[in-house]
């Protein structure tokens, strides 16, 4: 069983979120770590959506119900508003249409809970900077024509993108280097140069239509 | 009345036999006729547990029998699923008590066209009622209930077998815990309805056929059932398979024949398949098997949506397909995991990247296998 000890630290905030009892869709799931973590802490009622096989397999073999499949093309085939939270987690920069999966997440999903890289975080700034190539960081350690990673962006675009899609940030917490999180106030992300924009490695928010 | 099964075509090799039971009946059918008595031939594996908590049945697919995990007593061959089913196998008879009924319409001990109707003392033929996938688990519904099972651990199939599946789950939700459909659909497409008239085409127009009475005129449509096994062969594999396994090859010869004999690898193999299935099939338990595939759509049964046959369903489902899988494709098999979503069944789906086609699920498929050993290893958890 895992623990919050041993949860990565952006799923153990996007845990802390998750009401006990709640039916939960995990799109991009993995291995299963933090819907087996919700279903055994919390009760919940718990959803993947995952692509790759072997990560399939290892969420059947842990009881859970997880379909293969992709959030470009898969989301738009679940009913709106069924789930009361909906979780990405380190995904969205993967994806060929993040507007279109976040909106599609905001339609499933009563509440929905999003970790993702910062590339704002002045270490990436400086590694650019410094070294005029594409950064690679300990988390996304791929050269740029050899990633998943297409849709890279920053705290502050990503805060964009919610305004785009109509969104709320109801919660938004700052991922440290140091693997601890930290609440952070999304509008210091759009205003001003120091902030979370510049000294978080990444965020975790919880949004919901407003 | 609990007896050894007749088979339609005789038994060449020592093998065990398995067991048929006889019901009064009558077993209602969904044509509006009804059949009584009613056989059922079967073979088991593994011990049925004190609970009566382990048992799986795994369903068949159109050709296939209940000689799933033991050697074939007509063609003497190993049973079709020994890569799936056995001891320390994904379905695993060191643990589970695994039941596998030759379906009723079949040629393998279980009521069929070939039985000798009640009303007439003669072989039914075409006399022999329609049936449907569903009739087909009514029939397995009352071998559970006879064997004294209430409830399945899981129940487990490919293509035809993925069907009876489904419908298990459909008709029975509070008998069985979990279900395994693989390469299947939920209703059979126009593409895979025109296959199977074409096969029963080629049957009708073989003149051994007689109407159905080829038993009584001491006939054998031969060549017609080979041709429906040869056409329906071609839609098992994929087009890549073909190509790699066979290519343009020719068969013992370094040059084209100019006649019609085979020239080409793949109309040898063709042949061979076709020549091997009439030894130990009959041509009209082709013909209904086909059409129950045919009437198969689940959803017609629930005003037309799928996802109504499961509302409410505390059956847990791992779906499973095949990438080149050209009879029942991935997106198939996936509108079922979508339907069981929308009624927020629990359902998990796969799909196995292999260049095998539609027979994947009968070959070596890891991945399938790890897929199967996980889920059923966390079902059983249910019952420990």
């Amino acid at each position: 069983m895992s623990t919050p000890q041993n949860l990565r630290p952006d799923l153990a905030a996007i845990a802390a979120m998750i009401r006990p009892g709640a039916r939960v869709l995990d799109v991009g799931c993995g291995d299963g770590a933090l819907l087996e973590h919700l279903v055994t802490t919390k009760g919940v009622d718990g959803r993947g959506i995952e692509i790759s096989q072997a990560n399939v397999n290892a969420c059947v073999a842990r009881g859970l119900a997880v379909v293969q499949g992709d959030a470009d093309t898969d989301l738009v085939d679940y009913p709106a508003q069924v789930f009361d939270a909906v979780i990405l987690s380190q995904t969205i920069q993967a994806t060929e249409k993040p507007a279109a999966v976040l909106n599609h997440l905001l339609r499933i999903g009563r509440r929905t809970a999003v970790s993702l890289p910062n590339f704002g975080y002045w270490k990436v700034r400086a590694s650019l900077l410094a070294g005029g190539r594409m950064p690679r960081t300990r988390s996304l350690d791929q050269t740029w024509y050899d990633t998943p990673n297409i849709h890279l962006c920053t705290l502050a675009d990503f805060v964009d993108l919610t305004v785009a899609c109509g969104a709320t940030i109801v919660e938004a917490h700052a991922l440290k280097e140091s693997g601890r999180t930290g609440h952070m106030d999304p509008r210091r992300l759009t205003h001003g140069i120091l902030g979370p924009n510049l000294f978080a490695q990444g965020g975790v928010f919880l949004l919901k239509k407003a | 009345m609990t007896d050894a099964p007749r088979f339609v075509k005789p038994v060449t090799r020592p093998a065990d036999v398995g067991l048929a039971v006889t019901f009064d009946g009558p077993l209602a059918l969904d044509c509006g006729r009804s059949l009584s008595p009613v056989t059922i031939a079967y073979m088991t594996y593994g011990t049925l547990n004190a609970a009566r908590s382990n048992a799986v049945l795994v369903c068949h697919a159109l050709t296939g029998d209940q000689f799933v995990a033991s050697d074939h007593p007509i063609t003497g061959k190993h049973g079709w699923w020994t890569s799936m089913v056995g001891p320390g196998k994904s379905i695993d008879t060191d643990r589970f008590f695994v039941i596998c009924a030759n379906v009723i319409g079949g040629c393998m001990g279980s009521t069929g066209p070939t039985e000798a109707d009640p009303a007439t003392g003669k072989p039914y033929g075409l006399d022999f009622p329609l049936i449907t996938i569903r009739d087909m688990v009514r029939a397995q519904k009352m071998l559970v209930d006879h064997l004294g099972i209430e409830k399945l651990l899981a129940v487990a199939g490919g293509s035809m077998g993925g069907m009876q599946v489904l419908q298990w789950a459909a008709s029975y939700p509070e008998s069985v815990r979990a279900v395994v459909p693989i390469a299947c659909a939920a209703r059979h497409s126009a593409q895979n309805i025109a296959f199977h008239e074409v096969g029963r085409q080629a049957i009708m127009a073989d003149p051994d056929w007689h109407g159905g009475r080829y038993a009584e005129a001491g006939a054998f449509p031969s060549k017609g059932l080979a041709v429906a096994r040869m056409a329906a062969h071609i839609t098992y594999v994929s087009e890549a398979a073909l190509q790699r396994k066979f290519g343009r090859n020719l068969q013992n010869r370094a040059a084209l024949s100019f006649q019609f004999a085979p020239d080409f690898q793949i109309e040898s193999y063709l042949h061979h398949q076709g020549a091997t299935f009439v030894d130990r099939f009959d041509a009209n338990s082709y013909l209904y098997i086909t059409r129950a595939m045919d009437y198969f759509d689940l959803a017609a049964e629930h005003g037309g949506v799928l996802a109504d046959a499961f509302r409410d369903s505390p059956v847990r489902f791992c779906i499973i397909s095949f990438s080149s899988d050209w009879l029942f494709p991935p997106g198939e098999n996936k509108q079922i995991a979508h339907a069981l979503n929308a009624v927020a069944a629990k359902v998990s789906f796969v799909e196995i990247k292999t260049d095998k086609g539609h027979d994947a699920f009968l070959l070596h498929e890891p991945e399938m296998f790890d897929t199967v050993r996980g889920f059923l290893n966390h079902a059983a958890t249910d019952i420990a």
